[in-house]
């Protein structure tokens, strides 16, 4: 019963912050009414046992990724989003087909569930770090030696596409003359 | 004592969310929040899912799609930071030239 309750409570708080993440113009609102979903997820994610994910979930998700976002749309200076013509059509295009997208999947999800269990929380099913730990490091290590190269080549991509053309070309090339800009 | 159909529809409606806020807004970085939304909702299904068979793969894979997600943020918002370089403006209606 308290379960529901929570899981009722955290479900709708996750759905109102995503509703005014959408009806924000502003980005910086949208990305506060997301922090709000990922913070709610997270206890979302508690109530089904997994610690491991709740707790990454508001480290890396709620914090680290928002956290760059936002510092982004500092960074530009991003202002209130303007109304064009394609916003308008994208309006009227968008809400049915979202509407006949939602019922879709609710419905191949609801009708082809094939064991509707029951979650509960004395289950004693849990995500702790040990386990997760357990599966990864042994049935998923190739993956997440995998993921460590990603993570890399994310890095070096992200500082070759920010940073000015002309300013990286690094310690490895000391013989080029300093950019110049052309004319 | 919850059924698993109630996280799995709140999952369908936070991703179906995030599609109409793709298609909805104009703004490139809210184009992008609107990604890690539909992100968010896919990993509440895995956990769900994870909890129905008692089995931690899908709560593992959850982690996958974060890392993904990270690696994923920190391109698209410099991709994002090059294109407001060049053209001034984040609006992706503006934004439909291959070459300025």
């Amino acid at each position: 019963m308290l379960q529901l309750v929570l899981f009722f409570v955290f479900g709708i708080i996750a759905v109102a912050a995503a509703v005014n993440l959408l009806a924000q113009r502003h980005p910086i609102n949208s990305a506060l009414s997301l922090i709000v979903v990922m913070a709610s997820l997270a206890a979302l994610f508690l109530l089904m046992g997994a610690e491991f994910v709740a707790a990454i979930q508001v480290i890396v998700y709620a914090g680290a990724i928002m956290v760059l976002f936002i510092f982004v749309i500092m960074l530009l200076n991003a202002g209130e989003e303007e109304r064009t013509p394609g916003s308008r059509v994208a309006m009227l295009l968008g809400f049915p087909a979202v509407v006949l997208l939602a019922g879709l999947v609710a419905w191949t999800v609801l009708a082809h569930n094939p064991h509707p269990v029951t979650v509960d929380l004395a289950g004693r099913f849990v995500g702790s770090p040990t386990l997760i730990a357990q599966l990864l490091f042994r049935d998923f290590l190739l993956p997440f030696e995998v993921t460590s190269v990603l993570i890399l080549i994310a890095i070096m991509g992200a500082v070759v596409l920010a940073s000015p053309a002309g300013t990286t070309t690094g310690p490895g090339s000391p013989e080029r003359p300093p950019a110049k800009r052309e004319e | 004592m919850v059924p698993i159909s109630y996280y799995l529809a709140l999952s369908a409606i936070l991703f179906a969310l995030g599609v109409v806020g793709f298609l909805i807004k104009r703004n490139l970085i809210t184009l992008f929040m609107s990604i890690e939304l539909m992100l968010n909702a896919v990993n509440l299904a895995f956990v769900a899912f994870a909890w129905q068979w008692k089995s931690l793969n899908g709560q593992v894979f959850v982690f996958f799609v974060m890392v993904v997600a990270a690696a994923e943020a920190a391109v698209g918002l410099a991709i994002i930071i090059a294109v407001f370089r060049t053209r001034e403006t984040l609006n992706v209606d503006r934004v439909d030239l291959l070459k300025l």
